[in-house]
């Protein structure tokens, strides 16, 4: 080791890059996520077709999504900046379910807009005062921006299917939008804005078109009824329990049988028979119509049961019973003793029907009646699985709008009028501030402008078309996209729901700021895994 | 050195295998520790002060961590050089003994050594330049007391308090809302503190971070969270005036730990095994119930039936809450842990207000609050931000704001930040240097050059030119003979620190000067290293 020889500070394969290396390699990993799910924004977005390589059973398992936070999930990325923006990605996924696309793209472009700046000899730190600025303006028009028809019972119903309309022009199901708007709808209507997701259960059957997929009134469950019993009950009290039925075994610890004699054996045996016996007596005494339970049943009480004329289900798995419990109002029984206060469910009519060649089973009638199904039917299972990401976004989206009541208009016009917000701001700053403000105002204004070009437009013109129309008063403005003109969105019922831009806009800005305040990344040298 | 001759002039080895271990020794191995020492504290120099530069560290596993923490940093980076790694060690135990400053306390160190190794050049013996280190930092130490004021913390509704964790949150990601922070870092921090004994326990102080939201809808819970639901779905979700029963024992079929066999002979054992189990359960919910109970917390798992009954005494469970958590908990309820089911008694009980369960977002996160606990010591802050990455870094800001907070509480007196007091004490220094007779004389002025490294690397930073700048606040401050003029990092057009209000505390500083020394005192006194040979 010679004295003017820089030490190895750092593990062999470690390495570190400063400064301007280092703000590049951000930039250009952050973009790049950005532009790879930039095609699928806006109605006339492309879908991206994923293979999966991991795992060894499924080799060529593929996925077909326009989905943002799915194809992001999925894609593995080695660069710091891009791991930012797919965690933002998810992040959006889980708090309002949709969005999150844009939220990527809009990061993406953030950064787009620094790097030039930064070229310009502008110091981070100085984007990002001004950023904040311009954040803060952004936030504020969007919410004036914002409209809210809740008092109007007539008034919001439209506006939540305009939301689920617009929502789904961006989707695969956009030929049967009116159709899936109205399912999405209703099953979101009559939750009464409780938002509690688990009343919605999406059941998926190959076979058919994605037009035949309705909404079933009533919970499905995926599950046969055990052979010998009645297939159709009516007015049925329903016991839902989460016990062993298999064997009962005896659970303290280290209990083995041993015996000397065959007749012992038959004697325990017959125990146990007995002991099952007096449990189903038990469950009997609750005078159930039908028993679920959580886990297996054997034959033996199965057969117990069937003979009493109670229709059994076995095998419900953990959120099917869960589920189930609370829309038919019963308590998850363990124990059986006290049947008096065991409180069991109540339904108007449980009977098995087939949807396409699978039997299902039907709870029509419930006591909540929040409950439904939408059981979508397509001709492959990649559309169905697409068609459920896309539905499941819906269906977020309208809680979120349930929950906020607020709604904005959609095709582009609320990020056309941040952006003039913003930029109005930028004339009032003083410094280089207001450089950093018309930036962001640049980069709102890349959203719609992405939305047409990916639609085949001229976005220059368009785009400009409607900042001129905003800036002269008509605020309801829009692009159309399917028309490619300049239109009015109130008119259209192009509407979107505040809370999911509101929740974009903060996490975009907010993984902007985070990627561009580095000017240092240091790789850890990777950990050895066995048998390397 | 390490071959030598026996009386009869043969050979043998002292080191063996000598040519597989590295070794370097004398002047170079002095200048490869400082040159490796150096390498870290320049990559930590960026990060100092409010405009300073995140760093963006990849883990092994590939996890990424974007921070401006300095003691983070270093942890993160997994440093192998030995001499680098001391400096790791010192910005830890900065992090252990102050929580704030781990920055600071590395540049710092690194530029003592860059003066170290041009005073080697010169041909000054290390350890000459060791004692003279030595004798500077207490100089600069006696300077920061003379300095240092006083202040009344509670004045003005902790306005003291509130201000000290803003500057400790300027340099942060989470500056846009360092107000709210500072509120909750000093709200947290009061609520848990002894004011009379000026301690801080900060066991009481749960942060946690859950995704989604933003930055701005952090909250402060003067109770606790636990990530953790109850264990029945169909549990109530609120309870009013709780009473806390607290087990450390699984509802669960007793399991004893001895070895043992139980042996079933006969159906009629069967029977009394089966009966003997049916109570068991029975039991322990009765035993529950009985004390007067309304909310179960335990350590371990509940088998299904007993789950069950609880439910049906409505009793809400919470199961696999964590050690830590369980104590917690205890102390802040008033209950005592309860081992054994047999010991449950009314007395070991705990009191909350309201223990709920609340969800998040679409994904259904759930947590449970419990607020109003008798013995409100523990409070909790719940971050919340658009990832994980500003989450976690926000739960670091916290950390170091809640840590300067608590210092000031302990020992509340300040002295000016931004460079202000590095300045005086480097004035101080260097005035004390002519007076100092010997070589030593050069290494305490190059002490006094090493500390305007700080306010150097604060204007750098802040995008001034540094030497111009901090030459005039060195001239002002020498005039106007005001030690709390330093780097206006945040462009508020005044150099006064007492004014703009840019503290830090007294202690913390001198503990930076002082950690700083020693360790490259400790430096400068290897002549010697040996690195084992690699395994092969």
């Amino acid at each position: 080791m010679v004295g003017n020889v820089l030490p190895n500070v750092f593990d062999e394969n470690a390495s570190a890059d400063a400064g301007e290396l280092a703000r590049m390699q951000s930039f250009v990993g952050a973009i790049a996520v950005a532009d790879l799910v930039k095609t699928t924004l806006g109605p006339k977005g492309m879908d991206k077709i994923l293979q999966s390589i991991g795992d060894p059973t499924n080799k060529r398992a593929i996925t077909v999504t326009n989905d943002g936070a799915t194809i992001l999930k999925s894609i593995h990325v080695d660069n710091p900046a891009a791991k930012i923006l797919i965690d933002i990605s998810n992040t959006q996924d889980a708090e309002v379910g949709d969005g999150t696309t844009t939220v990527a793209v809009l990061a993406g472009e953030f950064l787009r807009e620094a790097e030039k700046l930064i070229q310009q000899k502008i110091h981070p730190q100085i984007i990002i005062q001004g950023w904040r600025l311009a954040r803060d303006v952004a936030l504020k028009t969007l919410r004036e921006a914002a409209m809210d028809n809740s008092a109007d019972e007539e008034a919001f119903k439209r506006d939540l299917k305009n939301i689920a309309m617009t929502t789904l022009s961006s989707k695969l199901l956009l030929h049967d939008r009116e159709h899936f708007a109205t399912l999405a709808v209703n099953a979101i209507l009559r939750l009464k804005g409780s938002g509690n997701l688990d009343y919605i259960k999406i059941i998926k059957k190959t076979g058919g078109t994605l037009g035949d997929s309705f909404l079933a009134d009533g919970f499905i469950l995926e599950k046969h009824i055990s052979t010998g019993c009645p297939r159709i009950k009516e007015n049925a009290k329903v016991l839902i329990a989460n016990t062993p039925m298999d064997h009962d075994k005896i659970k303290i610890f280290g209990s083995k049988v041993r015996v000397d004699s065959i007749m012992k054996v038959a004697d325990i045996e017959e125990a146990e028979k007995q002991k099952m016996k007096k449990k189903i007596d038990k469950i009997l005494a609750h005078k159930p119509d039908v028993f679920i339970n959580r886990q297996l049943i054997y034959n033996y009480p199965e057969q117990l049961l069937a003979e009493k004329g109670v229709m059994v289900i076995e095998h419900a798995d953990f959120d099917g019973t869960e589920r189930l419990a609370a829309v038919l109002g019963a308590d998850i029984l363990s124990t059986f003793d006290n049947p008096e206060v065991a409180k069991l469910g109540t339904c108007a009519r449980i009977e098995e029907i087939m949807i396409g060649e699978d039997k299902v089973i039907k709870f029509s009638g419930t006591q909540a009646g929040e409950a439904c199904s939408i059981v979508l039917r397509g001709s492959g299972s990649h559309i169905l699985d697409e068609a459920e990401r896309s539905l499941h976004d819906v269906i977020c989206v309208l809680i979120a709008a349930v929950k906020n009541h607020r709604i904005l208009y959609g095709g582009g016009n609320s990020e056309i009028r941040m952006s003039l917000a913003v930029d109005e701001l930028s004339k009032s700053v003083k410094g280089k501030q207001a450089l950093a403000i018309q930036s962001y105002a640049h980069a709102l204004k890349q959203l719609p402008t992405i939305i047409a070009d990916n639609a085949g437009y001229d976005s220059a013109e368009l785009v400009q078309n409607l900042r001129s129309e905003i800036y002269n008063g008509k605020i309801s403005s829009g692009l159309n996209m399917f028309k490619g003109i300049v239109d009015d969105m109130q008119t259209l019922g192009v509407t979107e729901c505040l809370r999911v831009k509101e929740q974009a806009l903060l996490s975009a800005s907010e993984a902007a700021e985070l990627i561009l305040r580095v000017d240092e990344i240091i790789r850890c040298a990777p950990r050895r895994r066995e048998g390397q | 050195m390490s071959l030598a001759f026996d009386e009869y002039g043969r050979p043998f080895i002292i080191i063996r295998e000598q040519e597989k271990k590295k070794r370097t020794k004398g002047l170079e191995a002095h200048k490869a520790n400082i040159l490796a020492a150096k390498t870290v504290a320049r990559l930590m120099r960026t990060s100092l002060g409010p405009k300073g530069m995140d760093k963006m560290l990849v883990s092994p596993d590939g996890d990424v961590i974007v921070t401006n923490d300095g003691a983070t940093i270093l942890e993160k980076m997994e440093v192998q050089h030995q001499t680098a790694r001391l400096l790791v060690e010192l910005s830890k135990s900065q992090d252990n003994e102050i929580g704030d400053g781990t920055t600071g306390v590395v540049v710092l160190a690194g530029a003592l050594l860059e003066q170290a190794q041009k005073l080697l050049d010169k041909g000054i013996h290390p350890l000459k330049i060791a004692d003279g280190f030595e004798r500077a930092c207490d100089i600069a130490t006696k300077r920061i007391e003379s300095i240092q004021e006083e202040i009344d913390i509670q004045k003005n509704n902790n306005e003291f308090l509130k201000k000290c964790a803003t500057t400790s949150l300027g340099s942060k990601v989470v500056s846009k809302c360092q107000d709210l922070m500072a509120d909750i870092a000093v709200k947290a921090v009061l609520s848990v503190a002894d004011l009379d004994r000026r301690d801080v326990n900060f066991d009481h102080i749960k942060v946690i971070a859950k995704t989604g939201g933003s930055l701005e809808d952090t909250t402060f819970v003067s109770g606790l969270i636990i990530d953790k639901d109850f264990s029945h779905p169909q549990m109530v979700k609120e309870v009013d005036d709780a009473k806390v029963l607290i087990l450390t024992c699984p509802f669960e079929p007793p399991k004893p730990k001895t070895k043992h066999g139980l042996e079933i002979k006969s159906a009629e054992d069967y029977e009394r095994l089966y009966q003997m189990e049916q109570n068991y359960f029975t039991d322990m919910v009765k035993r529950c119930k009985d004390s007067g109970a309304n909310v179960v917390l335990c350590q371990w798992g509940f088998d299904d039936e007993a789950n069950h009954l609880l439910m049906h005494h409505q009793l809400p469970a919470v199961r696999w809450v964590g050690g830590v958590e369980i104590e917690l908990l205890a102390m802040a309820t008033g209950a005592r842990i309860v081992p054994r089911f047999e010991e449950i008694t009314p007395e070991k009980l705990g009191k909350a207000g309201k223990i709920k369960e609340i969800s998040f977002g679409a994904s259904n996160d759930k947590v449970i609050l419990i607020e109003d606990c008798a013995h409100s010591k523990a409070v909790t802050i719940l971050i919340r931000g658009g990832s994980m990455t500003i989450c976690d870094e926000a739960k670091r800001c916290l950390h170091d704001a809640i840590c300067v907070v608590r210092n000031m509480i302990r020992n509340s007196n300040v002295v000016g930040g931004g460079g202000a007091t590095e300045l005086a004490c480097s004035i101080a220094v260097q005035t004390a240097a002519d007076q100092i007779e010997g070589i030593e004389q050069y290494a305490v002025r190059a002490f006094a050059d090493a500390l305007e490294e700080i306010p150097l690397a604060l204007s750098e930073n802040s995008g001034y030119n540094p030497i111009d700048y901090v030459s005039k606040i060195k001239q002002e401050q020498i005039t106007e003979g005001n030690p709390f003029l330093g780097v206006d990092a945040l462009g508020k057009g005044t150099t006064n620190m007492y004014e703009q209000g840019v503290f830090e505390s007294a202690q913390s500083k001198r503990n930076q000067l002082e950690l700083a020394t020693q360790v490259v005192k400790m430096i400068l006194k290897i002549d010697d290293v040996i690195s084992p040979a690699e395994y092969d």
